[in-house]
């Protein structure tokens, strides 16, 4: 028997996705529409008649009558006019259980289709809950459709509808032409349908403090300077562990092999290189665990609506909010959230500011810079004065964030009305499940990202670091001589002003392509000059403080790292935004370390 | 009455959607929304900086709208003032 290739489609918030991690566990496949950057979700499962059932997960829309590029995409595959989609055996359109008078209305328009449909009433465990009694018979009934309740973030929440689609092929539904859709789910949920009390208690309840002008912001302000702290406080054991184990590694190759270019290699150049950058994982999985539970929660859109208007008057929109948040783990899944912001001018300058929040591969230069320049102590009992110096960190990157799309919007020509229009979830608990799951996803993206293109590039830098060799009867550190050394000292000339010394020049050239790197290739540079001590002590005692925080001021605006110009440039189809992109980051970098360092040494 | 300018927490009905330029899709996404003729409606919270987006509530649904969205809904309070 041939698969089953069935599409999963909803309105947002149906619970789509935890279908999708109910039926395909952890057998997916993450990629993009051919074309645009719209993530395409594939997985399978095995029935238990032992067919195999192709899952492909649609993008969450309200309405065939698509309002964004995602949501076009849902249209065309249930259309069956996507190009390189098969159009699906069968639809399975997954509704709110809680929700139906508005997601029951997205059932009649894919039933007008008339493909064969059936119908997954999700979150029935949500609606008994609430006091809703659905009849399903009569609901399916009425809809002319096959109806099966699932709970998908039950263990077998999702066993009555693979037993359905296993037991027989579905027919295609008889369209019958409405008038009027509104009226129709109307007299549809009278029959079906009966709320014993005011289903939305619990919410309004919780919404009343959450949304509360005062009180809501202070949570959110909170809730943020929490997870800075956390992500700083918790990593640090993981970060010290994987350090160390980087560190054995590396001894344990240097002892086994021959002095030599290959030892160097593995050992300064790879080893170093990729330990460098695996003891920042930590960080970015405990920021995501956040970003994760915050977006599952349903808060995510009330952050939104708090901060909505702050962000329109710089020219953005509260959707931008949870693309922004995105990038600071990391701008390119910030900059591939934007999509979601159904508005293309809102979404061009979200993408064009996204590098300015500070992703988590800057914390590697801010976590040396400040170990080695800001006392540890305690502030007012309870802070640490590095956690504080650290916020102010990405309190700047905010800031200047505002301020660019403050002067993009002053500078754009059209300046016409574009829409909010944002539900609101229903409040849930987050499931761990569908946390891990999501986690799993983001972390495969960072390390492949850092697989391929961080390790070339150390390996690179070490080459450059290492040849040529230095002449005979030198007498200088070997890398004095090298190709690094020489390119560093002519970028000095340019960077002299900032108070970059070649070192960090030469750290500067591969952390232009991947910020994460300019931490290895300092330690790189410095353990081929002949260091031996930790990087951190070289820096606290070879470095002045202007320099440190001249260093901290580039990386707020750290001109670009080549995977987010690849993203840019894949996101908006266009080079010129690339370029804008890079130029004004450039040029704002320069800019504040300049002011930087010449103001700490006229102080200091 | 539009429902930009309902009070806060004062039950109405919606009374229709307006296009506020030719072909508006942010109207015809609205009624998509379920703001159609008979909703009740509400609404539920304000939001801080001057009080834009508003929260409504339709049915059990909740939805952020900016005060220029909400001006396309035409609504008519319970106690039949003004429609
Ligand atoms: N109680 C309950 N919660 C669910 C169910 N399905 C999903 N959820 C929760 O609903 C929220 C939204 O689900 P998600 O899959 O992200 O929705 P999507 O926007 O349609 O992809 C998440 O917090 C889920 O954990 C269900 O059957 N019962």
């Amino acid at each position: 028997m041939s698969a089953l290739q069935i599409a999963l489609v909803g309105n947002p918030n149906s619970g789509k996705t935890a279908l999708f991690n109910r039926l395909t566990g952890a057998r997916q496949k993450v990629a993009n529409y051919a074309g645009v950057t719209i993530e395409r979700k594939e997985g399978h499962y095995t029935a238990p008649s032992g067919r195999r059932v192709r899952v492909l997960d649609l993008p969450g829309t309200y309405s065939l009558d698509a309002a964004s590029p995602d949501e076009a995409i849902t249209r065309d595959v249930c259309l069956g006019r996507h190009p390189g989609e098969p159009v699906p055996d069968l639809i399975v359109c997954v509704v709110d259980a809680t929700n139906l008078r508005l997601h029951l209305r997205f059932v009649l328009e894919l039933k007008a289709l008339g493909r064969p449909l059936i119908l997954a009433l999700n979150m029935i465990d949500a609606a008994e809950r609430r006091g809703i009694a659905i009849d399903v018979e009569a609901l399916s009934r009425e809809l002319g459709i096959a109806v099966v309740p699932t709970v998908a973030v039950h263990r077998h929440g999702a066993q009555a509808l693979i037993d359905r689609l296993d037991a027989q092929a579905l027919p295609a539904p008889q369209p019958h032409p409405v008038a009027d859709l509104h009226a129709e789910v109307r007299r549809i949920l009278a029959v079906a349908v009966s709320s014993a009390r005011d289903s939305a208690a619990t919410d309004q309840a919780i919404d009343r403090i959450v949304l509360h002008p005062v009180i809501g912001l202070v949570i959110l302000a909170v809730l943020m300077f929490v997870i800075f702290q956390a992500v700083f406080a918790w990593a640090t054991p993981l970060m010290d562990g994987i350090e160390a184990g980087f560190g054995a590694l590396g001894e344990a190759l240097g002892a086994l092999l021959p002095d030599g270019v290959l030892r160097s290699l593995l050992v300064d150049g790879i080893v170093a290189g990729v330990g460098g950058v695996l003891v920042f994982l930590p960080q970015i999985l405990i920021l995501f665990v956040f970003i994760l539970v915050l977006e599952e929660s349903g808060y995510l859109p009330r952050a939104a609506f708090l901060l909505d208007q702050l962000m329109l008057r710089v020219g953005l929109t509260g959707r931008s909010f949870i693309p922004l948040l995105s990038s600071f783990a990391c701008a390119i899944p910030g900059i591939m959230a934007t999509r979601s912001i159904a508005d293309p001018r809102d979404r061009l300058t979200t993408i064009l500011i996204a590098p300015l929040m500070t992703c988590s591969a800057r914390l590697p230069v801010y976590t040396l810079l400040i170990a080695a320049f800001i006392p540890q102590r305690t502030v007012a009992g309870v802070f640490n004065l590095q956690g504080i110096v650290l916020f102010t960190l990405y309190v700047a990157g905010i800031v200047s964030a505002m301020a660019v799309a403050w002067v993009i919007k002053r500078l754009r020509r059209d300046r016409s009305e574009h829409a909010l229009m944002m539900e609101l979830p229903s409040y849930r608990w987050p499931h761990a499940r569908d946390i891990a799951i999501g986690l799993w996803e983001r972390a495969m993206i960072f390390l492949k990202r850092v697989g391929g293109i961080i390790l070339a590039l150390t390996v690179l830098l070490w080459f450059l670091s290492s040849f040529p060799a230095p002449p005979d009867g030198a007498t200088e550190p070997a890398i004095q001589y090298s190709l690094a050394g020489r390119i560093g000292r002519l970028l000095e000339v340019v960077f002299a002003p900032l108070g970059f010394n070649w070192q960090i020049c030469i750290a500067l050239v591969p952390g232009l392509a991947a910020r994460e790197v300019a931490v290895a290739s300092l330690a790189t540079v410095y353990a081929l000059s002949g260091n031996e001590d930790g990087l951190s002590a070289i820096v606290a005692t070879q470095w002045s403080l202007a320099t440190a925080l001249s260093l901290l001021a580039w990386y707020v605006f750290a001109p670009m790292c080549l995977s987010t110009l690849a993203t840019v440039r894949r996101e908006t189809n266009s080079w010129r935004q690339v370029w804008i992109m890079a130029g004004y980051l450039f040029a704002l970098a320069y800019l504040a370390s300049l002011l930087t360092y010449q103001i700490a040494r006229w102080l200091t | 009455m539009r429902l930009s300018e309902l009070p806060k927490n004062l039950p109405a009905t919606v009374a229709g959607v307006v296009d506020a330029v030719a072909d508006d899709a942010i109207a015809r996404r609205l009624r998509e929304l379920g703001f159609v003729a008979g909703e009740p409606v509400r609404i539920v919270a304000l939001a801080p900086f001057g009080g834009d987006p508003l929260l409504v509530q339709i049915g059990s649904t909740r939805f952020a709208l900016r005060r220029s969205e909400a001006a396309r809904v035409t609504v008519a309070s319970a106690d039949g003032a003004g429609a």
